[in-house]
């Protein structure tokens, strides 16, 4: 089963380089230089999987992840932090986040957590069907 | 904070100050009572003497009065036919000295100044004739008259005196010799006290009287010229070099002074006194009150050091929090901006990673460099995110939670995560906690990691073979557990002492330590509201001593 992953982050050069080790681990994910981008990209098709950077200029992760959970509950968010704000990451736990890392990520790690994060919301996306 | 020559200086300021305005006041109030005393005390010795004067004055004008009025009456009662008769005179004179035994003789002497009739012991003196002496002049003139004390003809001291009568266009003189004694008896009394004295001067400061001290009757006692006055008067007067106060007074029958010298001591006694009673009540005031200064001002500069003290402890603490807070504040700041960079650095060795695992870059005579280039950067990158990790640990605004921990437990629970290294490196721990500690109400999860910090670098410190002693104990006034952590390792010198809290201050080789450790350990402790602190010398272990309030505050 493919996972459909979309990837938000303000630093070009981090985007492109996470796009190509998805690409060659025959991942292919979509990604976003914001907020606003993302959001759009989100209303166009359904994804698994978001990792969200909490800081970027513009609408910042928390209000986009406050935005997603809105529209897409389905949709499981991971936070990207590499800021000091581990609270920012703590607080979109609150807000419904599957989980948060501190930048710079193991690659290994976060892909042990796009996974998880892809079987809940499988697991979710079930319940629901289910329940609906 | 004063130095001390400061609070010395204050502390005597303080003493100066409270001394004069107490001592001023108190010394005016002696001063103004022991003038008081002193005015009303003079006052009432000059009543007392004037009126002793006064009273002497009078009884030596009567007596004086009586001697003439008796003689005058004898002279007008009979002719001098009379009188020529010598038992008749003999009986008169008899009379006189039954009334008054200082009488000597008497006589009477014709307008010639032949001597009529005598009576008395001088037999020899009956032919003189007195007619150019200054007497008879004067009584011829004035019709009475009384003589200063003289030794005479009859060489015993004594005066006279004499009355005239005129019979017809004759006229004869009746005179009375008198005993001058009679005048020390009468000024001398017990009046005068143990050093008071009484004497008669005529006007050239003759003595007419004994005095008890000084010059002999008849000797010269210079008091001074004084013109006749009437009534008493008091003056100071210097005799043989001292003062003494003197009452005055003129006799009205005779141009003589009385004078009566004050007994000093008697008059000092009294004053004497109250001035020493004075002096007792000054200087148990002084003492009192200097006693007092020192006690308040010792307790006052006490209290002040003390509260400079923890002024500056409070200072230094506070210095301490807004440095680790600003340092927090930066610290974030720098490692947001390092950890961005390090992201992508550590994808693109990551991507490198994954193209080097194509089959035809691993033909690549350098494959073998290549992956070793990218496992270094790899190494490095990790090395760099522990450090801003950690230092995101330390920024972390998160406020701790107060839960109610069982201290002793959090420490068994760190030890577990040790033991194994510990172990490894032949480091014992030891445990000597006090049972039934009470729960502190503080943030569990964040004391494991300033536990796990310390026992850490002791640890390291150790290196190999050694012993940690964790101790715990509840105290009281402020209620706190304290932890101590006790090693057997080099010890820190004091130099270091003063660093180790500071932030990235390690001596551990690169890559091994961050240096942030203890600088974590402390922000956590304070924001917990307690106090972390060291002992130790070179050579001899260290001991970290950790405190925590029951309840913060
Ligand atoms: N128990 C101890 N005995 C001797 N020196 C100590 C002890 N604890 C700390 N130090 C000294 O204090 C320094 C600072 O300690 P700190 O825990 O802050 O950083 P570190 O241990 O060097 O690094 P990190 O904790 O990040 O691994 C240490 O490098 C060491 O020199
Ligand atoms: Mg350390």
């Amino acid at each position: 089963m493919d996972i459909k992953i979309l990837l938000v982050d303000d630093e070009s050069d981090f985007v492109e380089t996470m796009a190509k080790r998805f690409g060659i681990r025959k991942m292919p994910i979509d990604t976003a230089r914001s907020g606003q981008e993302a959001l759009e990209l989100l209303a166009a098709q359904d994804y698994d999987v978001v990792i969200l950077d909490v800081r970027m200029p513009g609408m910042d992760g928390l209000e986009t992840l406050r935005e997603i959970r809105e529209k897409n509950p389905l949709t499981e968010v991971i936070m990207l932090t590499g800021h000091a704000s581990l609270e920012a990451g703590m607080q979109g736990m609150n807000l419904g986040a599957y989980d948060y890392i501190l930048k710079p990520a193991d690659f290994d790690e976060l892909l042990d957590k796009v996974r998880t994060a892809f079987e809940r919301k499988e697991l979710n996306a079930k319940s629901r069907k289910q329940g609906g | 904070m004063l130095e001390r020559s400061g609070y010395t200086k204050l502390r005597v300021k303080m003493i100066l100050t409270t001394l004069g305005f107490s001592l001023i006041p108190l010394l005016i109030l002696g001063y103004t009572i022991y003038r008081q005393f002193e005015i009303s005390h003079t006052n009432k010795i000059l009543q007392n003497l004037n009126h002793i004067t006064e009273n002497k004055r009078r009884t030596l004008d009567l007596f004086l009065n009586e001697r003439l009025s008796q003689l005058t009456a004898i002279a007008y009662t009979h002719r001098l036919q009379y009188f020529l008769e010598p038992e008749t005179f003999e009986r008169v004179f008899t009379l006189l000295q039954a009334r008054s035994k200082y009488y000597i003789d008497l006589g009477i002497i014709d307008h010639n100044g032949d001597h009529v009739v005598y009576t008395g012991p001088y037999q020899t003196i009956r032919t003189a004739n007195y007619k150019d002496e200054e007497w008879f002049q004067q009584v011829q003139a004035k019709g009475i008259y009384i003589s200063d004390v003289f030794m005479g003809r009859r060489n015993y001291p004594h005066f006279i005196i004499a009355v005239m009568r005129r019979e017809g266009d004759k006229s004869w003189i009746l005179r009375a010799t008198i005993d001058s004694d009679i005048f020390d008896s009468l000024v001398q009394s017990d009046q005068l006290g143990a050093n008071g004295d009484a004497f008669l001067l005529n006007a050239e400061n003759i003595l007419q009287s004994k005095p008890r001290f000084g010059p002999r009757l008849l000797g010269k006692m210079d008091l001074g010229a004084f013109s006749r006055f009437p009534g008493v008067r008091s003056e100071m007067i210097e005799v043989g070099g001292k003062q003494y106060l003197f009452g005055l007074a003129w006799l009205e029958n005779k141009n003589w002074l009385l004078a009566i010298r004050d007994d000093p001591t008697e008059e000092l006694m009294p004053l004497k006194r109250t001035r020493h009673l004075v002096w007792v009540i000054l200087a148990g005031g002084l003492l009192l009150i200097a006693g007092g200064t020192v006690l308040t001002s010792t307790t006052i500069i006490a209290q002040l050091v003390r509260s400079e003290r923890e002024k500056a402890t409070l200072n230094a603490s506070l210095t301490q929090s807004s440095k680790m807070a600003s340092l927090g504040k930066m610290a974030a700041g720098v490692a947001h901006e390092v950890n961005n960079p390090l992201a992508i650095i550590k994808e693109k060795a990551g991507w490198m990673r994954d193209l080097l695992s194509e089959e035809d870059l691993k033909a690549s005579p350098n494959f073998k460099e290549y992956e070793d280039a990218i496992t270094k950067i790899e190494y490095h990158v990790t090395r760099a995110k522990d450090v801003t990790h950690r230092l995101l640990g330390f920024a972390r605004r998160m406020d701790p939670i107060h839960e109610d921990i069982d201290i002793n437990q959090v420490l068994n629970q760190t030890i577990t995560f040790l033991e194994n290294e510990a172990r490894y490196r032949a480091i014992e721990i030891h445990t000597a906690f006090q049972k039934d500690l009470p729960f502190v109400a503080s943030d569990s999860a964040q004391l494991q990691q300033v536990f796990l910090n310390i026992i850490d670098n002791a640890i390291d410190a150790i290196g190999k073979d050694g012993g940690i002693t964790i101790r715990t104990q509840a105290v009281h006034d402020p209620d706190e557990v304290i932890i101590s952590i006790t090693d057997t390792g080099p010890g820190i010198s004091a130099e270091k002492l003063d660093k180790i809290f500071d932030p990235f201050f390690t001596t551990k080789k690169v890559g091994e330590g961050t240096g942030l450790g203890l600088t974590i350990s402390f922000s956590i402790i304070q924001k917990l509201g307690g106090k972390i602190n060291v002992e130790s010398q070179e050579g001899q272990g260290a001991t970290f001593i950790i405190s925590l309030p029951l309840r913060k505050a």
